[in-house]
């Protein structure tokens, strides 16, 4: 009843190839930033530190993730790696050029983060599917031994962590231990919402469409004229800008200080990896479902559950959340290849007859 | 069905002269020989068949024609210049675009999507603009929306324009790998090498027939003439020993 396209007439092509060419979508996604932007004042310090602040980071990374495997369909292992290397990149250059800008520098990791990406990426020219996996598991590896054995990337610092310094925008700390969680969460959404803008204008033109005509039929993608070196290796190079970016809020905005070889394990990979999935392959608003998800469970079920009567531990609670997430991967997989965009899509095609059967 | 449909506008060939021909083609995958010694020639405008028994080499032929294989002996030249090894992207942008006996769309891809990748060669905006997608990536995008409109009006396929092709019925599929083969060079007057089981629409269609036989030129002409070759007959229907 709400939701029908019935009336709205394009005109031209431009309105027609529009990212959101039905004027329901448009009010509905001018809602949700509006929500966005108003949320960090509405809910508690603790929502904000353990669900939206890591969900708007991992976000980021969960869209690059689904450029190289949804989009193009190589899978990668290596994205905690690539956000290791951006997080890094960024501390690196705000010690070394503090008078820079942070916001700048966040941004600037991302190019460190694709050329890392790009060499790792190399091997996709030749192998596909299980094996490059493995490949980017030793990115993953090498990247990891190089976070921990590589004293000049933490500044020598004893602990060999990394202490994000305070940082400012217009006199306002935006890193650091002063600054507020709202400023904080706001700069994370700016990010998220223009590399989302990004990202999805990108699927939308010529390289994203031979990001998928590689996927689903290389030898046919050649023919059209798609060289496949070229096009994957800017599918690795995007994603990892992307991993990158991501990996430098993760550090800079939500934990303030991170030490590589704990939190870029690969454990995260998979997380990012299992995100992807769950989420939906090949779907933007996928990504955030699948973020949405892997961020929410363990809070929901470590603090939820005991909040109705269940007693469980924080340990037992990590581990049921695992378990979770591991049956949803491979049932979604089997059921539900386009994951939870795929419910979202057919909710709106009801939505487009409701409230009569077709 | 496969087809080679290179551009007229870039060509100098008046129609009805030689376009590309194959010499003295040999193939061989270890010992065995996929294409002995073949040699025709397509000429400008006109549907040349490629027919034979199964294992004939029909599609070995056009996958060397198509750069997927670089044939051991023998040369292929093509508008008047011989080609030394030519990757298939090359060879698209040369001009030569084909289809598959079993369709090879991008089957999570819809119908536009699918027909615009065929452009992909003709579009240049670089990863600035394209990140932006304003500017001269919406202009060259729209310009190119418009060819493609031309296409899915000719083939007649505007319903399906938004469905995944993966969701389409064979004869759909088969419709828009066309559209995606015609949308490379975008003339509808090409040069075609079909390659068809069908002996009806073989005769109905081309204008000369070449005949493979275990990887050997076994007979080349006009329909009729093929029609009656007893070698042909023989290959089809076999011999009595």
């Amino acid at each position: 009843m709400f939701y029908r396209e019935t009336g709205q007439f394009k005109t031209n092509y431009a309105d027609d190839m529009a990212i959101f060419p039905i004027r329901q979508d448009r009010i509905g996604i001018a809602i949700i930033i509006a929500i966005a932007l108003i949320l960090p004042f509405m809910v508690s310090d603790f929502v904000l530190k353990t669900i939206l602040l890591p969900f708007l980071a991992l976000s980021v990374a969960v869209i690059g993730l689904n450029i190289l495997t949804g989009y193009t369909g190589l899978i990668s292992l290596g994205s905690a790696g690539f956000m290791g290397v951006g997080a890094y990149a960024c501390y690196k250059l705000t010690t070394l050029f503090p008078e820079v800008n942070i916001i700048i520098w966040i941004f600037a990791s991302g190019f460190f983060a694709a050329a890392v990406g790009v060499f790792f990426g190399l091997p996709s020219l030749r192998i596909k599917g299980l094996y490059l996996a493995v490949a980017t598991l030793a990115a993953q590896f090498f990247l990891q031994w190089a976070f921990v054995r590589i004293p000049w990337l933490f500044n020598y610092n004893p602990s060999g962590a990394i202490e994000v310094p305070l940082r400012t925008l217009f006199g306002m700390p935006i890193t650091g231990p002063t600054a507020e969680l709202e400023v904080k969460y706001l700069i994370c959404l700016g990010f998220v919402i223009g590399m989302t803008w990004l990202a999805s204008n990108l699927v939308h033109g010529r390289i994203g469409r031979s990001w998928m005509a590689v996927r689903d039929m290389d030898i046919a993608a050649e023919l059209m004229g798609i060289k496949l070196l070229n096009a994957k290796l800017m599918a690795f190079a995007v994603s990892s800008f992307f991993c990158g970016v991501s990996g430098a809020l993760f550090v800079f905005l939500y934990l303030g200080g991170a030490e590589a070889g704990t939190e870029f394990a690969i454990r995260l990979s998979f997380l990012i990896l299992f995100a992807v999935i769950i989420g939906g392959t090949g779907s933007m608003i996928g990504s955030f479902f699948g973020t949405a998800f892997i961020v929410a469970l363990p809070t929901i079920l470590k603090f939820g559950a005991p909040a109705i009567g269940i007693a469980i531990t924080g340990a037992t609670a990590e581990k049921i959340v695992l378990m979770i997430i591991g049956a949803l991967t491979i049932y979604l997989l089997i059921v539900e290849p386009h994951g939870l965009a795929r419910l979202w899509q057919i909710m709106k095609q009801k939505l487009r007859v409701w409230p009569f059967p077709y | 069905m496969l087809h080679v449909s290179p551009n007229a506008a870039t060509t100098g060939i008046a129609k009805g002269e030689v376009l590309l021909s194959v010499e003295n083609v040999s193939l061989r995958f270890g010992g065995v020989k996929a294409i002995s010694d073949v040699s025709f020639d397509i000429r400008k405008g006109e549907v040349r068949a490629i027919i034979g028994p199964n294992g004939a080499g029909k599609t070995s032929m056009l996958n060397c024609i198509n750069g997927f294989y670089f044939p051991q002996e023998g040369h292929i030249t093509y508008k008047g210049v011989r080609r030394q090894k030519v990757r298939p992207h090359e060879a698209a942008s040369s001009g030569i675009a084909r289809t598959f006996q079993n369709v090879a769309l991008f089957k999570g891809m819809t119908t536009l999507d699918n027909i615009m990748t065929g452009r992909t060669l003709k579009m240049h905006t670089g990863l600035f603009w394209q990140l932006l997608r304003h500017g001269p990536a919406m202009r060259e995008e729209i310009e190119h929306r418009r060819k493609v409109e031309d296409i899915i009006d000719f083939l007649e396929i505007q319903a399906i324009r938004k469905i995944p092709v993966g969701k389409l019925p064979y004869g759909l599929q088969k419709r828009v790998e066309l559209g995606r083969a015609l949308a490379v060079n975008q003339t509808f007057g090409t040069t075609i090498a079909l390659i068809e089981h069908d002996m009806g629409v073989v005769m109905d269609l081309s204008d000369r027939v070449v005949v493979l036989e275990y990887g050997r030129k076994i007979a080349d002409g006009t329909p009729d003439v093929v029609k009656a070759d007893q070698k042909v007959i023989d290959a089809y229907l076999g011999v009595a020993h």
